[in-house]
């Protein structure tokens, strides 16, 4: 099996083409101090490599490693996080793990149902991201959503009864682990098929841009669209993609490339698998990173978050990471490599910012443990929750397929058949 | 809408020409005198919900006062907007794509929020005219045209829509809006419902569909039989100036996802309709002739073939009913109903393919409700499991054609 896909680890910045004929395409101003980590301005080469770029106006910008800035950072005595924040990240993604392995547990017990995908390995990605966002910024989804919705602030209770199908879900037990929605915290969902949330996505940054531009609001909200690498093929990905690069909607594209669409290899279904490459063929920067430190994933969300808070544009972030278990609970995973599992498991995320907290004296041992205690609890409280709240009744059957429950229609008697009593009932004939 | 039935009339007789369609050009509106004579009959027959305000949407009461007879959203529109025994006052002439052009800017100028996103309905106006002059009125960005992306244009309206924008999505030919499915399916309609109620997709998708002159297979399709199945989203279609207008206004304000089905052979059509502001009702029907002897069910460009069959059948001493349902999805079974109960008999006429269309479906609905009332089956008329030729003639044999409307009528009501 073919573990030969090496990650580049660099982050190259794509400057526009250089004859804008198009008035809308404005240059990217690169702000020249605070500059985008792929920059090749303030950033000296360590170890660069080059690459081509097809339609560079200048010479092959020198390309430089996430890692590497990483580094320098670190050198000048300037941590990348401060103790709290620090902490909220590690809380975060151990909420995401460990509620990804109550899943596990409680599937296997019969507690919930269905298709379930399990977020294990990728906590990185959600919580460099989401941890960046407010309240009113959007995130939308794919399958493997439960840990986007955990980070973007649903409780675990919502999310775990929402698993087991009941009524105090977020859902209301109707949409299950791939429709995670709150409207609350801007959780867009949560789609079963993949690639059809990017468009939502896409519309979303649309009203930001709407209310900024046409209702003069101060609107400042971004949307992050989550999704893999088998969508990178999809049509709705580069549809999306063009339509954000050409009205400098506020999104930031993300893809969680796991190398894995079910048993299908990434390099099996790609014809170019650089996905971040496909971002400047559009007219956007396209970043690639490693999706296993939390602290990179962080580094180039600010940049991008900022990019679009500002009205420069989407952004296309590759995230190189990995699932530790299968696609779903019912994959039984034998195609991957175990030389290639073991290589990932050891850049566990979780562990890398374990380390960097410990290392560089952010916290000890014991306040680690003390979370990771506060979230085991949080987590079986959410299970004895979910398990406690009731399953929906027959009333709920008819509710909320129309916001307008006359869309039912009419009746032979005359009356809407929302106004039948056997509605409420979940009984009528519609 | 009596100037309608009137024209279909006068156009029937002047294109018993030998392709025997209507040439929809010539559909005109005649003087309000006749206007009036019908209206009156109208208003008489709706009186009873004399002081229903609000255009049939709230005639959830109305409808539980009323004795038997079909209330009628024409009726009560006519009945609130003008008094109850003279006709509508000036009203002003237009054309179905102005009518539909006249709803959106209205709705547009009464909340910032509704917006249209398309392609080429912007600057070049949209492909049959019925954005013309909106971007220069509200912007490119209100007005938005879209690169030819119909799934992600799609999905993009209804990303904005959950997010609180109400966007009226175009499709230039229905038939586009095929590369759509999954977003109208999955997302539009479903949505709503897998967010427990948290999201609502207030959008409406628009477009022209049906059989046209010659416009080859692709460009002639009925989407509607495709759309219906789908849970959570209503759909309607439009045939005159009058509810394409008040079609197009109550959809934009509906809370739910409603899909209107414009014809493209029906843009042309003039009608005088009111100066003052009006709805219609999206889940009713509306009477277009009340008869006796048949009541024949009919929607969108095919009211006009089943109004033209209509006149020769009344020369041959028949006296049809004929209904447009307008809501393709759900069905108005009061006034369906209510009409089978007088009449007896039922002739569906459609557009769509015979396979699983809205006929299809209607016939199965009206079997299951008022199958005590039937003295014959129910017969339905629809358009042949053919991909639409190209050829004129081929094309005529594909849809239903007046002639066969009237041998149809003959036969049930023997």
């Amino acid at each position: 099996m073919a573990t030969a896909f090496a990650p580049t680890k660099l982050t190259a910045t794509l400057p526009l083409h250089g004859s804008q004929e198009n008035r809308l395409l404005l240059p990217i101003r690169l702000a020249p101090h605070s500059s985008f980590l792929g920059s090749t301005r303030s950033l000296t080469a360590h170890s660069s490599r080059r690459l081509n770029h097809a339609h560079a106006t200048r010479r092959s910008p020198p390309v430089v490693g996430v890692q590497e800035v990483v580094k320098e950072k670190k050198s000048i005595n300037s941590l990348l996080i401060t103790k709290e924040e620090g902490l909220v990240l590690y809380e975060d993604m151990i909420l995401g793990r460990s509620f990804e392995d109550m899943c596990a547990q409680m599937y296997y017990r019969g507690k919930m149902f269905g298709f379930v995908h399990l977020y294990n390995g990728q906590e990185a990605v959600s919580t460099g991201f989401i941890k960046l966002l407010t309240k009113s910024d959007s995130v939308v989804s794919t399958y493997r959503d439960h840990v986007h919705a955990l980070s973007k602030g649903v409780s675990a209770r919502a999310v775990m009864s929402e698993l087991f199908g009941k009524v105090t879900g977020c859902c209301r037990g109707q949409g299950g682990s791939m429709h995670m929605f709150s409207k609350e915290h801007n959780m867009l969902g949560g789609f079963a098929f993949i690639g059809e949330g990017i468009p939502v996505a896409t519309g979303a940054a649309f009203s930001s841009k709407y209310r900024r531009d046409v209702l003069k609001q101060d609107c400042e909200d971004v949307t992050v669209a989550f999704f893999g690498d088998g969508t990178c093929n999809n049509g709705q990905f580069y549809e999306c993609l063009n339509m954000a690069a050409l009205w400098k909607l506020p999104i930031i594209f993300v893809v969680e490339n796991n190398l894995w669409a079910i048993g299908m290899s990434h390099l099996r279904a790609t014809s170019d698998p650089e996905i971040w490459k496909k971002g400047p063929a559009f007219g956007m920067p396209g970043v690639h990173v490693d999706g296993m430190d939390v602290l990179k994933v962080r580094e180039v969300a600010k940049e991008a978050v900022t990019r679009a808070r500002r009205g420069e544009g989407p952004t296309l972030v590759e995230c190189e990471t990995y699932r530790f278990r299968g696609h779903s609970l019912a994959d039984p995973d034998e195609l991957r490599d175990a030389a290639e599992k073991a290589k990932y498991a050891a850049r566990d995320p979780i562990a890398a910012l374990k380390k960097y907290l410990i290392e560089n004296n952010l916290a000890k041992e014991a306040e680690l443990k003390s979370i990771e205690k506060k979230i085991d609890e949080l987590v079986e409280e959410a299970v004895e929750f979910a398990d406690a709240s009731p399953q929906p009744g027959r009333s709920q059957l008819l509710e909320n397929v129309f916001a307008d429950p006359k869309g039912f229609g009419i009746g032979p008697d005359g009356r809407y058949r929302c106004e039948d009593p056997k509605f409420t009932e979940g009984t009528a004939q519609v | 809408m009596s100037a309608i039935l009137q024209g279909a009339g006068a156009g029937a007789a002047a294109a018993l020409s030998p392709f025997n369609s209507i040439d929809s050009n010539k559909l005109v509106a005649h003087s309000r005198s006749s206007l009036s004579v019908r209206s009156k009959r109208y208003i008489v027959a709706g009186s009873d919900e004399g002081t229903n305000k609000s255009f049939g949407s709230s005639s959830l009461i109305a409808r539980r006062s009323q004795p038997l007879m079909i209330p009628n959203a024409v009726a009560a529109t006519k009945a609130d907007t003008a008094s109850s025994s003279t006709p509508s006052k000036s009203g002003h002439e237009l054309l179905l794509f102005e009518a539909l052009q006249e709803g959106l800017e209205e709705e547009m100028d009464r909340d910032p929020h509704v917006c249209v996103m398309g392609e080429d309905v912007g600057h070049y106006g949209g492909s049959y005219k019925v954005t013309k002059g909106l971007a220069d009125k509200f912007g490119d960005l209100r007005v938005l045209d879209t690169p030819i992306c119909e799934n992600a244009f799609t999905g993009m309206g209804i990303g904005a829509a959950m997010t609180g924008l109400r966007p009226v999505i175009e499709g230039m030919n229905m038939g586009f809006l095929l590369l759509a499915f999954n977003q109208i399916s999955n997302n539009c309609g479903m949505l709503h419902y897998t967010s427990g109620g948290q999201f609502t997709i207030p959008v409406v998708i628009r477009g022209p569909g049906g059989v046209g002159r010659q416009l080859g297979a692709e460009h002639s399709q009925r989407l509607e039989s495709y759309f219906q199945s789908i849970p959570g989203i209503q759909m309607v279609a439009c045939s005159t100036p009058y509810n394409a207008k008040g079609l197009m206004k109550a959809a934009i304000r509906s809370e739910n996802p409603v899909i209107l089905f414009e014809h493209v052979l029906l843009y042309n059509l003039k009608e005088s309709i009111p100066d003052e502001e009006y709805i219609c009702n999206l889940e009713e029907a509306e009477m277009v002739r009340p008869g006796e002897h048949i009541t024949i069910l009919t929607y969108s460009r095919m009211r006009y073939h089943a109004m033209q069959a209509a006149k020769t059948l009344v020369n041959k001493g028949y006296d049809p009913e004929v209904i447009d349902i307008r809501s393709l999805k759900p069905f108005d079974l009061h006034t369906i109903g209510n009409s089978v109960k007088k009449t007896h008999r039922v002739l569906i006429v459609e557009e769509c393919m015979r396979t699983g269309g809205i006929g299809a479906s209607l016939t199965a609905a009206i079997n299951e409700n008022f199958h005590d009332y039937l003295d014959a089956p129910v017969m339905c008329l629809s358009s042949q499991d053919v991909p639409t030729p190209y050829a004129g003639t081929l094309e005529e044999w594909t849809v239903v054609q007046p002639a066969q409307i009237v041998t149809a009528v003959e036969q049930l009501c023997q």
